[in-house]
């Protein structure tokens, strides 16, 4: 049976080197097997990140060669032969080995104002399939947050993340300006607090996505067109200062009655 | 071994687990004014919920007009074999359609029918579509929903926090919990008036299992430890449809709905072999032709429903039985065929994530080929004794909802029925520790004594050296499980496991781990193997005590339901509440159904 030379990064915050393991390579493994057999033997204590182990839930993100890869779908054959290194995501600090501090997407999150629909009517809202599927190609989001690590407004410049979303909550805030329910308007947010304007579409994230989702395309483009609009556009403009509703914050969105 | 410094929280309302029910509970506890935090193993959003493939059953009636919730409720206790806490099952069958129609108000986007509503699929045992869904793909719309209404809440979520030990007041009420963080080792305690248990399932003490890391049993070995009963241990589910190849993932979950979509099964001689296995009780409602089955999904009316889609535990069943039998395929399983059934273009508008995961991970295009399939531990249909309406236990104070619950489902849970649970029972709970709290007579003290017996046993295996790797401990009892406890079981086989796990008890005692304590997965493991073995046990206790074959419980040397034994429920409890105390087991009787309830599964018999 074939060997495989794994060089992974161990260490912690304060510092850290490669170390190499060398073992079998089994038909049909991942990157995230190898990992574990490695676990499992040589080092019970070498840290990473991973639930589903089938492309779902997004934990088991590191750098495969220098990219981010999910570590469950990455199938060691379609890699070059040779050592195979295993970094963790650069973009966030380390906790340990190839567990980062992703707390930044967490951070992030609260800041999303929440969905505001019109109250339900009886027998439940009717949407039509084609305005839905704008929003679920969003919502297959699986948080691996692998855009966020490739994104050079972040990745190389730690001070962006003060005032800068990044492309997972682009598409969060894209799928809900774009939900047919929804009535909050979050323009001025995404212009001014979440850096939209940072973004020079070079869509890394887009080709980095495990899922697929055209995030430059899709929902970072038409993002800013919305929010470019809304602001220049004179008539827009007009339109604003007549009737616009004013925005409403996350807590006062959350407060929805149950049905 | 604690002190001042050991980090502390107090919450009116503490969640341990933040899958769907942990997290639909701490929606409802907030929204009653309460302060509540979340406590998770893994990242928010990360949880098994975020697995669920098919959809989430709820009798809205927006495919077919004439189902309601008297049919949902009829095809759950059929589907388990009349094991049920109807109470639980007649809530949910009542309450899913609400549950779903509320996550569309806090964002959720389900595939729509042609006019507009939520559209549902079909599912094993579901009498009608029923299935609100977003493609393959529905537990993670689910938990995304979720989470993004506790955030918007501003509820606390502790994460990547690994619960311990429930403590006790003085009198025996629940008091909070201790736990330590996984990325610095250190302990943190959080007191609590009322504590919910939401932490799921423990597939992952058997070999091949569609479960995580993370289902090791913890709330169900806690519950125990802490006073509540276990019921219908014996009751685990093997999804007929898991993975084979590469056996690296084999395992991994294939969604029913690709059964629901025309998908069939097929063995290694081509034939569809699961006309051969219909029980009589299904034999009215099941088709006995390829022709008639295939007529039936485009039109429930113009034929019988077609036998892939009969419950799970009789798939599973009928799948082990074909690959005993030496029709199996090459790896080990059966075959699951849409190729031939269904065009590309469907196949990967329903079912993208199966697409996906065949493609990269077999190297398999479903459109073009048959799937390898074969049975993987999935589900336990057993868990904490609750009260069916307000998920209270018989520890005051002590909540459990989801899977983590038991007498939902029975002997066998129907697909698309866990989401909702979660849901509606999640939400139960919530109102549950709510009214609790209300009536004042709650915890009042916190046992630090049994804190820092906790934080001393879980720091034992850096201090013992030359002991046993976690892993290969773990690795063990996986095989020992799948070998004996598995999907057909008997009398010998469940004995030689009752007594390998008392030797599996000493092994853990001598497991050591080395490094620090800082995000350290050996160590991790090494404090999950108590409640990994303490539940395995209880499965094994169970299995040899229902001497019938029932639901997800089959016995070689008891083939047949013993109609007494279906009045019976085993619930099982700690003698001492350390996880190395026997367990005794006890015969408690199932709730009497009322009479109308009892005429709904009497209409059709």
């Amino acid at each position: 049976m074939a060997q495989v030379t794994m060089r992974v990064w161990r260490g912690d915050a304060s510092g850290g080197d490669f170390e190499s393991y060398t073992l079998e390579q089994n038909e049909g493994e991942v990157v995230l097997d190898v990992i574990h057999r490695i676990q499992a033997t040589d080092a019970p204590d070498l840290a990473c990140r991973w639930n589903c182990k089938a492309g779902k839930c997004g934990s088991c993100s590191a750098e495969v060669n220098g990219k981010p890869r999910l570590m469950c779908m990455t199938r060691m054959d379609t890699l070059p032969p040779g050592p195979v290194t295993v970094t963790p995501m650069k973009a966030f600090p380390i906790i340990r080995d190839l567990v980062t501090d992703v707390s930044f997407n967490y951070v992030q999150a609260a800041k999303v104002p929440a969905l505001l629909p019109p109250t339900m009517p009886e027998g439940g809202y009717r949407m039509f399939q084609k305005d839905v599927e704008r929003g679920q190609e969003f919502r297959k989001c699986i948080e691996c947050f692998m855009c966020q690590d490739v994104c050079h407004v972040i990745r190389d410049h730690e001070e962006n993340k003060q005032h800068y979303a990044g492309p997972r909550f682009f598409i969060r805030y894209a799928e809900l300006e774009m939900h047919p329910l929804d009535q909050n308007d979050r323009r001025d947010l995404i212009r001014e607090d979440m850096g939209l304007g940072y973004c020079n579409i070079t869509k890394c994230c887009t080709e980095v996505c495990p899922e697929h989702i055209k995030i430059t395309d899709n929902a970072i483009i038409p993002l800013k067109e919305r929010v470019v609009d809304a602001h220049y556009d004179p008539v827009a403009w007009l339109g604003r200062k007549i009737r616009r509703k004013p925005k409403r914050s996350a807590a006062d969105a959350a407060v929805q009655p149950a049905p | 071994m604690t002190d001042a410094t050991t980090e502390h929280h107090e919450y009116d309302v503490l969640i341990i687990g933040a899958g769907g029910a942990g997290l639909r509970a701490a929606i409802e506890a907030s929204q009653r004014g309460l302060n509540v935090g979340i406590v998770t193993k893994s990242l928010l959003g990360k949880a098994h919920t975020v697995m669920a493939e098919g959809g989430m059953a709820a009798a809205m009636g927006n495919v077919y007009p004439e189902d309601n919730w008297m049919v949902h409720f009829r095809d759950t206790m059929r589907g388990g074999k009349y094991l049920n806490n109807y109470r639980m099952a007649e809530l949910h069958a009542k309450e899913a359609p609400d549950r779903v129609w509320e996550l569309e108000q806090w964002g959720a986007l389900f595939d729509r029918t042609g006019d507009g509503k939520i559209l549902q699929r079909d599912f094993g045992g579901h009498r009608y579509a029923r299935l609100a869904h977003v493609g393959d793909r529905t537990g993670l719309e689910l938990i995304r929903t979720l989470q993004q209404k506790v955030v918007s809440m501003g509820t606390d979520v502790f994460m990547e926090c690994k619960v311990l030990q429930l403590v006790h007041d003085a009198e025996g009420r629940v008091a909070g919990c201790v736990g330590y963080w996984r990325a610095t080792g250190e302990f943190v305690t959080f007191r609590a008036k009322a504590v919910i248990l939401a932490t799921g399932g423990a597939g992952k003490s058997w070999k091949f299992t569609s479960n995580s890391w993370e289902s090791t049993g913890d709330g169900l070995a806690m519950a125990l430890w802490a006073g509540a009963k276990l019921i219908d241990m014996e009751c685990v589910q093997f999804h007929p449809t898991g993975m084979v190849w590469p056996l690296s993932v084999r395992g991994l979950l294939v969604t029913e709905g690709v059964r629901g979509d025309g998908g069939v099964l097929r063995n290694s001689l081509g034939e569809r072999f699961m006309f051969n296995y219909v029980a009589p009780m299904f034999r009215a409602e099941t088709a006995d032709s390829e022709e008639e089955a295939d007529k039936w999904y485009d039109d429930h009316s113009a034929g019988r429903r077609p036998p892939e889609l009969l419950p799970r535990d009789e798939v599973a069943r009928a799948i082990n039985t074909e690959v005993k039998a030496g029709r199996g395929s090459p790896h080990g399983g059966v075959f699951l065929d849409i190729a031939t059934r269904r065009s590309a273009e469907f196949i990967r508008r329903r079912l993208p994530s199966m697409y996906h995961q065949f493609m990269e991970l077999a190297g398999v295009d479903i459109t073009r080929e048959a799937m390898e399939i074969g049975p993987t531990c999935h589900y336990f249909m057993g868990g904490v004794q609750v009260d069916a309406d307000s998920q209270a236990t018989v520890v005051p104070g002590l909540f459990a909802a989801g899977e983590v619950g038991g007498g939902m489902h029975g002997a066998n849970r129907l697909g698309g029925n866990s989401l909702s649970d979660l849901v509606v029972f999640g939400r139960r709970a919530g109102i549950g520790a709510a009214e609790y709290l209300e009536a004042g007579d709650v915890a009042t003290s916190f046992d630090q004594g049994e804190v820092d017996a906790a934080i001393k046993e879980a720091l034992a295996p850096f201090e013992r050296g030359g002991g046993e790797n976690p892993y290969d401990v773990q690795h063990d009892l996986q095989e020992m499980m799948q070998e004996n406890v598995g999907i057909i079981r008997n009398a010998s086989e469940l004995a030689v496991a009752i007594h390998a796990l008392d030797e599996f008890t000493e092994r853990v005692k001598n497991v050591s781990v080395k490094g620090g304590r800082a995000y350290n997965p050996g160590w991790n493991l090494a404090t999950d193997l108590p409640s990994m073995i303490t539940v395995s046990k209880c499965v094994a206790n169970g299995a040899l005590r229902r001497k019938e074959s029932r639901g997800g419980h089959t016995r070689e040397d008891y083939p047949n339901a013993d109609p007494e034994l279906g009045q019976l429920n085993f619930a099982q409890s700690s003698q001492g509440g350390h996880w190395d105390d026997p367990v005794s087991v006890h015969e408690t009787s199932i709730l009497i159904m009322p009479a109308d309830l009892k005429a709904l599964l009497e209409e059709d018999k």
